[in-house]
């Protein structure tokens, strides 16, 4: 992470005195893929609504999102707006309700480029044309004036990713942008996503229930619990050996798709209500390793080894790595 | 696990769609000549996109819906027509969970009071008896008894759909079907009713159509599955077998395309190219033929009929490139 594009720091929301995300730290660097991992309700969405000022008015949003230099919590709307969409794009689960249904989807993409580009009049056809090739949309020329309900769901979500890209972004978050499409063609989308990361440069921050979806797109990964981040990590190393116990627990949730056929090692209980949080740890009620002090203190996320950060008493703290004594111990 | 409990025979389903406001109304064939069986106590699972047909075939295997043609037969008799009094007095024995537990139960009322409907409909037991029962029933699914006199939108989406699951066996039946139950879980909730799902089908000696685009999930509940293109069986098997090596080049481009956590160099994933399947416009030859990568001249002119092969327990594959007797190496794509 030579240059971090976007850095967190104590990022809290508020609904109407409830708080639904307690201090969020992360970062992401250039062209690096963040995975956010989490059941309904972690406030894995929250996090980048409120970094991108999306929240409705009612929302308290307090802490840091530092796009380089540039702090988003509290910006002018005018500086948000040359944000959205220019540096940092996003797309969402349902990309047919995401467009607008009267115009055709290449006047949608018009309006973008001009907007955050500049463009005008026959460079934003060509423009729109190639992204349209970019993102896979064949005859790119004549689907340009189609209407939205004449695409299907995937290549709908192939539009959005061409209007996100427009802007030319830095870093694109996609929240869920699989969910709602079928297994073939959630395979093409997130190619297409791995490919044009790749060739633009670009961050991508994927958000999703889908631990398979994240282990396979993501370098890195934080699995969020009840408004915090409770484990990060590289996603090769948080699939190979989670450490936290609700990451485990995930994991263990999912059903396999080879092997011995063995009954699912569920979480017991639900995920607490944002209102009635219990005192310590959110997880303990759910938690079969919990003991006294869990249910006493709130762990903090702590390095737990190299590029890993877990918020777990029962793990062992180990200082921030410092490159040199490593050596020496090795 | 050998008497057959339903078997469905030749099973078609058309409906008619109209383009646009005034166009021609098009047929769009859900369901295209299916046959299967499922013995008592057996889970039948149903693997498919959007669009496949499975839903429809499980509202025909329930006789919520007429097939155009074909024929379902349960316990040895033909299925009574829908909403007759015999078709009725059979809902007892059949029952279906659907994908939104909300939606399948009443807002205005606890959910005590709707587990023991069931029980109210067909005049079983007297009202002690009906409470009691209901009572056992959501206690077994996992509610607590001040729960039960909950109304439906005071519980959580894993709740209520233990609620519905309570509900649906109160009759005990002998035949559920499930359409997507687990679909709008989140993980750790869904292998909870996952497992509780598995536990009441042995305990209750439940046969199962179970209906899912998820393949983990469906593995997981299933002893047998079939895999819907279009409206047609391509391949059936036994569960672990046909995850295990799939044949049909739809079914192993569905397992490799399932996002795994651990992909071993194995295993590369193929992505298919191509548009999702449309049923008002199905291809001619084999309706996979457009997007598979292997297709043949033949494929695009006749299709393939469900056929057993010899490998596997029971593998049945419509497909020209799967010989019916010998086998190309299942590991090669």
């Amino acid at each position: 992470m030579a240059s971090t594009r976007l850095t967190l720091s104590g990022l809290t929301v508020r609904f109407d005195g409830v708080t639904v995300l307690h201090g969020i730290d992360l970062s992401i660097g250039k062209g690096e893929a963040l995975g956010l991992v989490g059941e309904s309700g972690s406030g894995k969405s929250v996090t980048w609504l409120a970094a991108l000022g999306l929240l409705p008015g009612k929302a308290r949003v307090s802490g840091s999102a530092r796009l380089d230099d540039l702090e988003l919590v509290g910006a002018r709307p005018a500086a948000l707006d040359k944000v959205r969409g220019g540096r940092v794009a996003m797309i969402f689960q349902d990309p047919t309700s995401a467009l607008n249904p009267v115009l055709k989807v290449g006047t949608q993409i018009g309006e973008a480029l001009s907007l955050h580009r500049g463009l005008s009049g026959r460079a934003i056809k060509a423009e729109a044309k190639r992204l349209f090739d970019l993102v896979g949309i064949p005859d790119a020329e004549r689907r340009l004036s189609a209407y939205p309900h004449e695409f299907s769901g995937g290549q709908n979500q192939r539009v959005m990713i061409a209007m996100a890209l427009a802007g030319a972004p830095d870093i694109l978050v996609a929240d869920e942008p699989t969910t709602a499409l079928d297994v073939t063609i959630q395979a093409q989308i997130l190619d297409l996503l791995n490919t044009v990361r790749r060739e633009m440069g670009m961050a991508l921050v994927l958000i999703s229930h889908d631990l398979g979806v994240i282990a396979e797109t993501c370098d890195r990964v934080a699995v969020m619990y009840a408004g915090r981040i409770v484990e990060e990590a590289p996603a090769a190393e948080l699939f190979a050996a989670p450490r936290h116990p609700y990451a485990q627990g995930l994991l263990n949730s999912l059903p396999p798709l080879g092997g011995a056929r063995r009954k699912l090692v569920s979480i017991p209980g639900v995920v607490p209500d944002p209102r009635a949080l219990p005192k310590g740890c959110a997880f303990a009620p759910r938690c079969t390793q919990a003991a006294e002090i869990c249910r006493e203190v709130v762990p903090a996320l702590r390095n737990a080894a190299t590029d890993r950060r877990v918020a777990c008493v029962f793990e062992p703290v180990v200082p921030a790595p410092a490159p040199d004594r490593e050596l020496e111990l090795a | 696990m050998s008497t057959v409990l339903l078997r469905a025979t030749d099973l078609s389903r058309t409906y008619g769609s109209r383009r646009g406001l005034f166009g021609a109304v098009t047929k769009v064939r859900a369901v295209n000549r299916v046959s299967f069986s499922i013995a008592a106590g057996e889970t039948l699972g149903i693997v498919g996109e959007s669009g496949s047909g499975k839903s429809t075939m499980g509202r025909m295997a329930l006789g919520l819906e007429a097939p155009d043609e074909g024929q379902v037969r349960f316990a040895g008799e033909p299925m009574p027509a829908s909403g007759s009094p015999a078709w009725r007095a059979q809902r007892a024995r059949m029952q279906m969970i659907y994908q939104d537990p909300l939606g399948a139960l009443d807002r205005r009322l606890p959910v005590i009071v709707q587990v023991q409907e069931p029980l109210d409909i067909h005049r079983i037991g007297d009202q002690a008896q009906r409470l009691r029962l209901a009572q056992e029933m959501l206690a077994r699914v996992g509610l607590s008894s001040e729960q039960m006199t909950r109304y439906p939108h005071e519980l959580s989406g894993g709740q209520r759909q233990r609620v519905v699951l309570a509900r649906a066996l109160m009759t005990r039946p002998d035949f559920l079907v499930c359409d997507e139950p687990v679909s709008a879980l989140d993980v750790s909730i869904q292998a909870q009713v996952v497992n509780l799902l598995v536990d009441l089908q042995a305990e209750f000696g439940l046969a199962m159509l179970f209906i899912s685009h998820d393949l983990r999930v469906v593995r997981q509940v299933s002893n047998r599955v079939a895999v819907m293109y279009l409206g047609d069986f391509v391949e059936e098997g036994d569960a672990d077998d046909l995850f295990a090596a799939p044949l049909h080049p739809y079914t192993r481009a569905l397992v490799s395309a399932a996002p795994v956590t651990k992909r071993s160099s194995g295993q590369a994933r193929i992505v298919l190219t191509g548009e999702p399947p449309n049923p008002a416009d199905r291809p001619g030859g084999c309706s996979f033929h457009p997007r598979c990568p292997l297709a043949i001249a033949r494929c695009k002119q006749e299709a393939p009929v469900l056929r057993s092969v010899e490998q596997g327990f029971g593998r049945r594959v419509a497909c020209h490139l799967v010989e019916p007797s010998s086998m190309p190496n299942s590991k090669a794509a």
